[in-house]
């Protein structure tokens, strides 16, 4: 295990409310997913909305602890951690939402919501005054406003400042969960800058969430594709960008927009059954098989394992 | 500037601004966009650059006060909208011109069916009577992709997922077949996989009924798919209007070119995007001269002081800046 | 004259007080869920026989008032929410300012003196026919009406400002059907809810009224068996109201949920 991040089996059940239904419909939010991040890189993990991307962040950060699977930070196994413990490990892990305004607590300036996290780790006030002033230069706030509430600042501010609260607690390791899905075109770009120099500067690395792939493809090291709970490709960025292999990974990547539609091929409907259904109905087989282009009755009645097919390229496909 | 008889909707100098206690908030600040028959056209622009409030003013849905049109014209087919009476602009609202919004669990009536969403419009506009209007509504479900008509018809807008309640929507707008169909980010709040169905479609429509699609959205991406011409708005100005070749591989205006320079993808690894400093004014504190002078790179002192006005550089292609034409 | 030991003594044993109180509790429980509330102190009559010979008049009294109110408030607060800041608005708004502040029997007591006395148009007391009902319900209803109005109000104008009101609009709707078919339906939900329940308030208030109005229904019952300190009346009527009212709101919750598509499903 000398990898920073290493991830094994992890599994996150979401069970189904009311005594009768806690035997059946479990939902594998997130389903054995085993990856491993390199310290100073940037793992981008990509999915549509329900493939367990945010369970999984909050799981591998222990927020909401996994069901089950192994997580080693920087070589030590979460799971045997005590509490006290854990709290400590923590912070060296920090984690960015993706809405600024309910990561702020609207009633308190920034100043107090950055001290925070320095008051716990017990620093002197003038001291901390200036490690706060430190941070906000540092993400583009100026010092001078650390007086105010978060709703005298735009979205893009708002973001900036949730990522210097993060880095108050000077972190090795970033989770980055959609953190510039709301924010207009011209900011993502500024946000962006903004994060790769710092994972310069501090040496940082960083589990990159999103569901847009030209953003990931653009920022990442290493790709991870995700689907209804489980990692279906993994690969370095070039790699996957080059040769995706998994179908779903390649409808993915059709479905970028960018001068496609010309190709005239019918508008399909995606089928009628709720993502938690689903979900619950893939355990099992692989849970792509019913909208998969190639898929094969087969493919609905045993799971696909991960296997290596190149250079650190993982695939769980029968048919590659 | 195309005159015609095919030019669909034609928007001249549209200025509207909304009027609070303090202050005064200039949304639009003159206007001008045209739409020929059967054409899609992007409207493209951040948030706070007026594109939904343009959207609002064509159909006649601007709330009144606070908004307030202040000079302007509005042309489809020949007719200013502006000088019709409520009524008659709700005569054109859901028959002539039809509209699709941004998140359809909120847009779709959580009290009633799908069916009952659809004949009503049908039985209002058109004057059909209730049995044939469920035959059309079941037609026009079928139409937009959904294969399970019947079903859908019966169903409440909860019950479906976000793909089909945006299909439902579109047929909701555009059961009169009218020749214009508004599109408010139709496809921002969906998967990237739902998001391309949702444009095919939305091609298919304009395709089979000629129908004009004016398409909004901040996403270049996107517009790229579906326009023919795309008009670039900022700050409550049209900045920048070309044909979508014109636009991407040649673009004029500074804002454009850095914008397409912002976004990310994977071409771009390894460099450093060329992001554009500062933020999109508010509209209630817009520079003078032209409005983007503080972020702009190539910046003049002439920049300051008027408004570029629109340089015609052939071919359609437009762009308000006082540097294009020099380079 | 006192009574004599003797006599306190045979008095206990019939009662049973002598018996330690938490068997006379478990006792009393038991009697409950055999609907056998005892008897009254004073007439000797089963409890539950007085209660359901009065309580015919009180609900009716309870369920005219909740329909004026409803007549009152509902159009009322839906109107002041579509025409914001008109005529109607202000007027629905004083209303409720107004029937917030005054006291049901105050009102009552009013109009008893102007169309009871005064003019004699209505009965000043008594039982028996409708036009006895008419005066104590309206007391009744009016002041409830305020609460419901406002509920109303602000109900209709949340919906109002919902996004589906513009996709209605969008597709040229009338103004009537946008407020009046679109978002009236949601608007009602939660307010049916509220109507309903205070049912369960009517009934309380209506206590009150029958003493205004001299009606011989739960409310005189009651308030009389406190004066006399009648046990297992009172005991009977507190256990009485608690079923009612309990039954009401799961009525309500039932209605609510066939009402609301969303909750029908699951």
């Amino acid at each position: 295990m000398n990898r920073f991040i290493e991830i094994k089996e992890l599994v996150k059940l979401y069970y189904g409310h009311g005594f009768f239904n806690r035997m059946r419909s479990a939902v594998w939010a997130v389903d054995r997913v085993s990856f491993g991040i390199d310290r100073n890189t940037i793992f981008g993990l990509v999915g549509e909305s329900g493939c367990g991307k945010t369970s999984l962040a909050r799981s591998l950060l222990y927020l909401d602890p996994p069901t089950s699977g192994n997580v080693w930070y920087d070589g030590t196994l979460l799971g045997n951690l005590s509490t006290k413990e854990l709290r400590f490990l923590r912070k060296r892990m920090q984690i960015v939402f993706q809405d600024p305004d309910s990561a702020l607590n609207p009633k308190m300036r920034i100043q107090s919501s950055l001290a925070e996290g320095l008051i716990n780790r017990r620093f002197a006030h003038h001291e901390r005054t200036e490690r706060i002033n430190h941070l906000l230069d540092l993400v583009g706030i100026q010092p001078a406003h650390s007086q105010r509430y978060p709703h005298e600042f735009s979205g893009g501010q708002k973001q900036r400042i949730v990522i210097a609260r993060a880095l108050s607690m000077e972190p090795d390791f970033l989770v980055l969960d959609e953190p510039v899905s709301n924010l207009d075109v011209s900011i993502q770009a500024q946000i962006i800058n903004l994060l790769l120099d710092l994972k310069k500067e501090f040496s940082l690395t960083y589990l990159f969430i999103s569901h847009d792939l030209n953003l990931v493809a653009y920022l990442s090291d290493q790709i991870g594709v995700m689907y209804r709970g489980r990692l279906m490709e993994q690969a370095s960025a070039e790699e996957i960008m080059s040769h995706p292999c998994h179908p779903y990974t390649l409808r993915l990547f059709s479905s970028m927009p960018s001068e496609q539609t010309a190709t005239g091929e019918p508008d399909e409907i995606e089928p009628e059954v709720s993502k938690a259904e689903a979900i619950a109905v893939s355990h099992g087989t692989c849970p792509y098989a019913d909208q998969c282009a190639i898929g094969e009755q087969s493919c609905s009645e045993a799971e696909p394992e991960m296997k290596e097919i190149g250079q650190g390229h993982r695939v769980a496909c029968f048919k590659v | 500037m195309e005159t015609g008889e095919n030019q669909l909707l034609h928007i001249k100098d549209l200025d509207v601004s909304f009027e609070h206690e303090q202050s005064t908030a200039h949304a639009l600040r003159g206007i001008d966009l045209s739409l020929n028959a059967g054409e899609t056209h992007a409207l493209v622009g951040e948030s706070g650059s007026g594109k939904t409030v343009t959207s609002m003013c064509i159909m006649g849905l601007l709330s009144v006060p606070p908004g307030k049109v202040n000079g302007g014209e509005i042309y489809f087919k020949g007719r200013n909208l502006l000088t019709l009476s409520e009524t008659g602009r709700r005569k054109v609202r859901g028959k002539e011109i039809g509209m699709i919004f941004q998140e359809p669990s909120k847009y779709l009536n959580p009290a009633f069916k799908i069916g009952e969403q659809i004949t009503e419009t049908l039985i209002l506009h058109l004057q059909v009577e209730r049995k044939k209007a469920t035959e059309q509504a079941l037609e026009l479900l079928s139409l937009v992709g959904l294969k399970e008509s019947k079903r859908i018809l019966k169903s409440y807008p909860h019950e479906l997922s976000g793909g089909m309640k945006q299909r439902a929507m579109i047929a909701m707008a555009i059961c009169c077949h009218p020749p214009l169909l508004i599109a408010d980010e139709p496809t921002t709040a969906l998967d990237v996989t739902l998001q391309l169905q949702i444009l095919r479609l939305l091609l298919r429509l304009n395709a089979t009924f000629s129908m004009g699609i004016l398409f909004i959205s901040h996403d270049l991406n996107v517009v790229k798919e579906i326009s023919d011409r795309i008009s670039v708005i900022y700050s409550g100005k049209i900045i920048e209007s070309a044909t979508k070749r014109q636009l991407f591989e040649n673009p004029k205006h500074p804002y454009t070119k850095l914008l397409l320079q912002s976004i990310p993808d994977a071409k771009k690894r390894g460099t450093r995007l060329k992001a554009i400093p500062g933020m999109v004014p508010d509209a209630e504190h817009i520079p003078a001269g032209c409005s983007f002078h503080p972020r702009c790179p190539t910046v003049e002192p002439g920049c300051k002081y008027e408004i570029p006005p629109a340089v015609d550089l052939g071919d359609g292609h437009k762009a308000a800046c006082y540097l294009t034409g020099k380079r | 004259m006192d009574a004599s030991e003797t006599d306190i003594e045979a008095i206990r044993t019939k009662l049973g007080t002598d018996r330690p109180i938490l068997t006379q509790y478990v006792q009393w429980i038991w009697k409950v869920f055999h609907f056998d509330f005892g008897r009254s102190m004073i007439s000797g009559q089963p409890v539950t026989e007085l209660i359901f010979e009065r309580f015919p008049l009180t609900l009716s009294l309870a369920l005219l008032g909740m329909v004026i109110s409803i007549i009152i408030a509902i159009p009322l607060g839906v109107i002041s929410a579509v025409k914001r800041w008109s005529f109607w608005d202000y007027l629905g708004m004083v209303f409720s300012q107004i029937g917030m502040a005054i006291p049901s029997f105050w009102l009552g007591i009013l109009l008893l003196l102007l169309l009871s006395v005064k003019v004699k148009l209505f009965p000043l007391f008594g039982s028996g026919t409708f036009k006895h009902l008419v005066l104590p319900s309206i007391s009744l209803g009016v002041a409830r009406a305020a609460v419901l109005l406002r509920m109303t109000r602000a109900s209709m104008l949340e919906e109002l400002s919902k996004e589906y009101v513009i996709t209605a609009k969008s597709k040229g709707l009338t103004e009537r059907m946008v407020n009046y078919k679109h978002a009236l339906k949601n608007a009602l939900l939660p307010v049916i809810t509220i109507a309903g329940i205070q049912l369960g308030y009517m009934l309380g208030g209506a206590i009150i009224i029958e003493q205004v109005f001299s009606l011989p229904g739960l409310g005189k019952l009651f308030l009389f068996g406190v004066y006399q300190r009648d046990f297992p009346l009172i005991q009977g009527g507190v256990i009485f109201v608690a079923f009612v009212f309990s039954f009401i709101n799961f009525t309500v919750d039932i209605l609510y949920s066939i009402l609301n598509p969303k909750i029908r499903i699951s």
